[in-house]
């Protein structure tokens, strides 16, 4: 499986993982003061920006950059 | 009083930043518009995190927990957290580049040259106008309401609180009218915005984003010590409220269908125009690798604190029966009731509602100047003249949104904000298909843009005419108009000619 296919796997793991359907209706506290379902979409966030970081160190468009610097810049369609 | 003085304060030392950075200005159009591409990855993150956060992300937050409970975050914030960044990665860089190329500052100018037709900047142009206006109505009218609710007379328990003004303002008891703040609010935006356009409002934005997020912080902290910390807040807090099940009444908690075709609305902001022009702000590729890391957490920091807040206010006996959108006010002056801190958190709301004013207002300008102006335009124009045409369109645009909001002030036009982002969410396929399929033709693209315009209107009248609404038990129409503008998008491709070669080798 190429690289891209593993992201979109992974990014619908992720879409999936946002259900927690087990945690609907647990009114435990995490540290006393932070109920579980809550504590638990605080660790998804920062999952979220994890699997953004490695996405971007494995599959970066790195050819992008140089794409954009070598057009026509103003002449078309822009700003005139 | 004293609140007054410490808002004014705030807005001053935004208008002297923000000024500051004309001294940076190149006093080209390109600078004006997208600020020579060169804004560096820290105002970037902080541009368009704080474009993305409105003042709902710090008091509707805290007054959507009140009512439904924890849930809220998970479906409004880590949610975001997950798609924006997809957004960011895929489209924004994409669009960035083909922008940095082509020299485009709207989104029109891409999707004329990528489907080879002009009809469809002139089909396109009114449905983002009018996606965009109720959205800039919400944050006037929220800058109103907030400094009217601030300084008006207030009877509590302990006496009776007179307004700030009385002798000014007879007619309110004191409060700050709502002409004058929305005035005040309009002119400080059109100030800095007018002078440097997308560099001031980088510098702007970047302020007001840094003192919502530590206000946000700082008023938990205060308010959880007055409640005798954060784990007796919680206790205190009603049981319905520390999960996400829907109570029997509907009223607390989400259903399981909302939760999760909730996903589509995030995917706003990936046809969000004021968003596309921020992209184009960009220094490098390498300048969106932060946004893309940082905006789910920066949601995190944001949303965890109002979400607490207001999960706690359920056990609060004075909060009882409180509306949502006041929560997070009243919070504040029964459990702080310092003056200086109201002016404060005040501040902090308006730092949010302005952070997204001001790229919304340079946008409109952005677009009527480019997109209606200047293109087709036989006449040469100089770079002094664009300016002129652009600063002339977004006078005439804030001046146009000020006296709207006058008119509405009364109306409750906050409900029109889930049906803006829900219409800029359903178009996604739009874009999704310019820079990823080379088989999307124009045919596919009226198609896409007609199709969600006639779903957005047939949902809008069903809920009758704004409000929360969902189909099929709990889903929300974003994602049912994501389908129908998807499919046509396909269906209206292949049933076309494909592009021709030239516009194929141009984009891909």
């Amino acid at each position: 499986m190429n690289k891209k296919g593993l992201i979109l796997i992974v990014f619908l793991v992720f879409v999936v993982l946002h259900q927690d359907f087990w945690n609907w209706d647990n009114s435990n506290l995490v540290l006393g003061f932070m109920p579980v379902g809550l504590f638990y979409h605080a660790c998804y966030s920062l999952a979220a920006a994890t699997f953004w970081a490695i996405v971007m160190k494995v599959a970066w468009p790195t050819e992008l950059e140089k794409w954009a610097a070598g057009g026509p810049g103003q002449d078309e369609g822009g700003s005139k | 009083m004293t609140t007054v003085v410490v808002i004014l304060i705030y807005l001053g030392v935004l208008l002297t930043l923000a000024l500051f950075s004309k001294t940076l200005f190149r006093g080209t159009s390109a600078d004006y518009f997208v600020a020579s591409h060169s804004i560096g990855p820290f105002m970037l993150l902080m541009s368009v995190f704080g474009t993305t956060m409105t003042a709902f992300a710090l008091v509707g937050s805290t007054g959507e927990a009140f009512e439904r409970g924890i849930g809220t975050y998970g479906l409004m914030a880590s949610s975001s957290g997950l798609i924006h960044a997809a957004c960011f990665l895929l489209i924004g860089i994409k669009l960035w580049a083909i922008g940095k190329r082509y020299g485009y500052v709207t989104q029109i100018q891409y999707f004329r040259a990528r489907f080879d037709s002009k009809g469809i900047g002139y089909l396109l142009f009114p449905i983002l106008v009018l996606l965009v206006v109720p959205y800039l109505l919400i944050g006037i009218i929220g800058t109103a309401k907030t400094i009217y609710g601030v300084t008006v007379k207030k009877v509590t328990p302990d006496g009776i609180t007179p307004g700030a003004f009385p002798e000014f303002f007879e007619s309110t008891n004191g409060a700050v009218p709502a002409w004058l703040s929305g005035l005040i609010i309009s002119l400080v935006v059109l100030t800095y915005i007018f002078a440097g356009g997308s560099r001031a409002t980088a510098w702007a934005n970047t302020f007001q984003t840094v003192f919502f997020m530590v206000m946000g912080v700082f008023v938990v902290y205060l308010v959880s010590d007055a409640l005798g910390g954060a784990n007796a807040a919680m206790e205190k807090a009603k049981d319905s409220h520390k999960v996400r099940t829907l109570s029997s009444d509907g009223h607390v908690g989400v259903s399981t269908l909302t939760f999760a075709s909730y996903m589509f609305i995030p995917l706003s902001v990936g046809m969000f125009p004021h968003l596309f022009q921020h992209w184009l702000t960009a220094k490098s590729a390498n300048t969106f690798k932060l946004t893309v890391v940082a905006h789910p957490i920066f949601i995190a920091i944001v949303w965890i604190p109002c979400v607490l807040l207001g999960t706690w206010a359920t056990g609060m006996p004075s909060m009882e029966g409180t509306k949502s959108a006041v929560v997070l006010a009243k919070m504040v002056s029964i459990l702080i009731e310092n003056p200086i801190i109201t002016g404060l958190v005040t501040a902090s709301i308006l730092a949010a509602i302005m952070s997204s004013l001001d790229s919304q207002f340079l946008c409109l300008g952005t677009m009527f100047t480019n997109d209606i102006v200047l293109f087709g335009s036989k006449k040469e124009y100089t770079d002094k003249q664009i300016l002129f045409i652009a600063r002339g369109f977004i006078v005439g645009i804030v001046a146009l949104v000020y006296f709207l909001a006058l008119l509405l002030i009364n109306k409750n036009v906050f409900d029109l904000a889930i049906w803006s982002f829900s219409g800029f969410a359903a178009l996604t396929p739009l874009v999704i298909a310019a820079l990823y399929w080379k088989r999307a033709t124009l045919i596919g693209a009226y198609s896409c843009i007609i199709a969600v315009f006639i779903s957005w209107i047939t949902f809008y009248a069903m809920s009758g005419f704004g409000g929360e609404f969902t189909v099929f038990g709990g889903i929300v129409p974003a994602a049912v108009m994501w389908f129908i503008g998807a499919a046509a998008m396909i269906i209206g491709s292949l049933v076309s000619q494909p592009p021709s070669e030239k516009t194929l080798a141009k984009f891909f």
